[in-house]
């Protein structure tokens, strides 16, 4: 099991936001988590990463076996988690190329292989920056400064790419996309996705799953998952509306 | 009464001398003056509202040498050991030396510069045309009078730099001039320099350190540049950390003249640097940018004045300060807007980073506006790091401190990557990693 997720109590500044939550990723899969505003979906994003605000109090998460929540965050991107943001931060003064080749070196330098110089690290750069169709001229300039919406996406993809995470929790890459840039986005994913590695999709809308089809859905309601299922759950939300789903969920409990 | 100090320089007063032996009459009467001010006022005080952050009592208490200009020690292989460690590939052929305070033809290498006219104050004075514009010009940006430091520096001109970019003259090569002040001396640099209508040129000012002593350096560089003329202007002030740096610089804009100036800060125990800007004419446009990057006990200190005298002139100024350790940084910045100057422009922004619980910044925009058709904006910000930003980099795999690091690397890259002098840039990049332990 790479993650295994067991009765999670989360939130911020003392409030609570995801009130029991379960959910087991194997190698391979891809797990999409659905559900309105405000569900927990970006605060489970975050706790899996480790943002230092959000607080775990209750349950536990195993990574590989690993006690998760005992590992600084640093400490989980190296051992192979990935985190795309919904906003991507801006580093002035930082070139995307000096960011990327830090960040990879760190991991090589961690797995115990061998670090790459400015010179072959920007050809390993510019082969999967296509993957992403992203021009040369992207990678000097400052970590996402100026870029748009869609650009910023692209490049968390390309950190993806440079990092080959072996967990990767896509927070909202979709929004904000127009439909050219969603492709792109989703083409880059499908292309990265493979027997070794997971990916959880977390997404308000069900579009995005038409480009990238999940192995299993997942909704998140009010900080738990009310209902689990394959891709066609996807599809009759999109019809229904969590609305749906919560009534649902009322009527049987 | 006077302290043993200004009895000091009263004393090294008496001895200081033009190398030329045609010293004219109108600067021995400056010289004279300016020492008779300086014994009046003294050196500033925390009292004194423009020097309420910066204790100058260090530099008071200490005795200095005052090297003679004849003793004309320093071999010739001195020169290509000056170039090699503090010029630049583009300025090879283009460097003017300093030392201890006076313009060193025979220490410098100027072929490049064959458009430029270029005079220590004792060939000016051999030259009737060349005396008469030292002698209207001298003094006329920088006032003796504006403190006792400039009133000091004054009183010592001795073999300042003359420098003139002739009529339409484009000058490809950058115009380094390196000063260089020996251990337990004090000097006293003046400079000159003035773009003629339509001429462009840059200036590279650079203070560097031969030894890691105590000296200390009192500059005074006015800078005039007639109609439609442009100069970038960088200033790097990399002295010993054991140095004293009073650096006075003034520039007066003509109509349609660029003056883009940015100015790094990293040396210095105690250092300050009063920048000035005047607009004499229309539609003049003035970038005066900066960082200041200081730590353990060091003392860094700002002042600005840009003023908007005439209409339709722009000014953009963007300081940022690092600050590390138990030092403290000072920026002062005041922007004037005359009554008649409509259209005009400025903006101005200080933003600094704490990178320790005892470091200190004080820092006051100040905007005075005497007229209504402006477009005027001014800020600064005192602050950490971004928590958000740090958090980015963390998740992409890097350890927390080289993430701090790089942040702080990327905040200073603003005012560095306006540098176009390719080896200088890389230099200053070479020192920020250094100081901020940023392996790129």
């Amino acid at each position: 099991m790479l993650l295994k997720i067991e009765n999670l109590h989360a939130g911020i500044s003392g409030r609570q936001i995801i009130k029991g939550l379960n959910l087991n990723v194997e190698k391979g899969q891809i797990h999409a988590i659905m559900g309105p505003n405000g569900s927990g979906k970006s605060t489970l994003a975050k706790v899996l990463a480790g943002h230092p605000s959000y607080e775990v109090t209750e349950g536990r998460i195993l990574y590989e076996g690993k006690n998760l929540l005992e590992m600084q965050p640093d400490e989980r991107a190296r051992e192979g988690i990935f985190m795309a943001f919904q906003y991507p931060v801006e580093i002035p003064g930082v070139s995307n190329s000096q960011f990327l080749r830090l960040a990879y070196n760190e991991k090589m330098k961690h797995i115990g292989r061998e670090e790459l110089d400015p010179i072959e690290f920007n050809e390993l750069l510019r082969e999967k920056a296509k993957l992403v169709q992203m021009a040369p001229d992207f990678l000097k300039r400052s970590v996402n400064e100026g870029f748009s919406g869609g650009e910023k996406k692209r490049n968390e993809i390309l950190q993806m790419a440079i990092l080959k995470p072996k967990l990767a929790i896509l927070d909202e890459t979709d929004s904000g996309l127009d439909i050219d840039a969603l492709r792109i986005v989703a083409e880059g994913v499908n292309k990265l996705r493979n027997s070794e590695n997971a990916i959880i999709l977390i997404t308000h809308y069900q579009r995005l799953l038409n480009y990238i089809e999940p192995d299993y859905v997942h909704v998140l309601t009010d900080g738990k998952i009310i209902r689990s299922g394959t891709k066609e759950l996807a599809i009759e939300l999109e019809e229904k509306g969590y609305d749906w789903l919560k009534t649902n969920a009322a009527s049987k409990g | 009464m006077q302290t043993r100090k200004e009895r000091f320089y009263g004393e090294i007063f008496r001895t200081s001398k033009i190398s030329s032996t045609k010293e004219p009459q109108w600067l021995k009467d400056l010289r004279s003056t300016a020492f008779s001010f300086f014994n009046e006022v003294g050196f500033p005080s925390v009292e004194d509202e423009e020097w309420k952050y910066t204790n100058v009592a260090p530099i008071v208490k200490e005795i200095f040498r005052y090297d003679n200009p004849k003793l004309g020690r320093k071999t010739t292989s001195f020169l290509a050991e000056i170039a090699s460690k503090f010029t630049f590939e583009e300025t090879r052929k283009s460097f003017l030396l300093f030392l201890n305070g006076r313009f060193r033809p025979d220490f410098s290498d100027f072929q490049a510069l064959e458009a430029v006219k270029i005079a220590s104050f004792g060939e000016a004075f051999e030259d009737a045309e060349l005396e008469k514009v030292l002698q209207n010009k001298l003094n006329s940006l920088v006032d003796y009078k504006k403190n006792g430091f400039t009133a000091l520096n004054t009183a010592f001109i001795e073999d300042g730099l003359l420098l003139i970019i002739p009529k339409g003259k484009v000058i490809e090569s950058p115009i380094q001039l390196i000063f260089l002040t020996e251990n337990e001396l004090v000097a006293f640099p003046r400079c000159l320099i003035l773009m003629e209508e339509s001429s462009e040129a840059t200036l590279i000012e650079s203070y560097y350190r031969n030894e890691e002593g105590k000296y200390f350096t009192n500059a005074v560089i006015e800078i005039s540049l007639a109609n439609e003329a442009k100069l970038k202007n960088y200033r790097i002030q990399r002295e010993s950390h054991n140095a004293f740096h009073i650096t006075t610089s003034y520039a007066e804009i003509h109509r349609g003249s660029i003056y883009d100036s940015t100015n790094i800060t990293l040396g210095g125990k105690l250092s300050r640097h009063d920048v000035g800007v005047i607009f004499k004419a229309e539609n003049g446009q003035a970038f005066v940018d900066g960082l200041y990057l200081v730590s353990g006990e060091q003392h860094a200190d700002t002042h600005s004045v840009i003023d908007h005298i005439f209409p339709n002139c722009l000014s953009r100024q963007n300081y940022k300060g690092i600050v590390d350790g138990k030092a403290r940084a000072v920026f002062n910045g005041k922007v004037f807007v005359r009554e008649g100057a409509y259209g005009t422009d400025a903006r101005q922004s200080n933003k600094n980073l704490l990178l320790s619980n005892e470091a200190r910044v004080d820092t006051k925009p100040q905007l005075e506006i005497f007229n209504d058709d402006v477009r005027c904006s001014h800020g600064a910000t005192v602050g950490q790091l971004e928590e958000e930003e740090i958090f980015y980099l963390v998740s992409r795999g890097l350890r927390r401190t080289l993430a701090e690091n790089l942040l702080t690397y990327g905040f200073a890259e603003e005012i560095v990557n306006k540098i176009e002098i390719d080896s200088l840039k890389s230099q200053i990049d070479k020192a920020l990693l250094n100081r901020l332990k940023a392996s790129l």
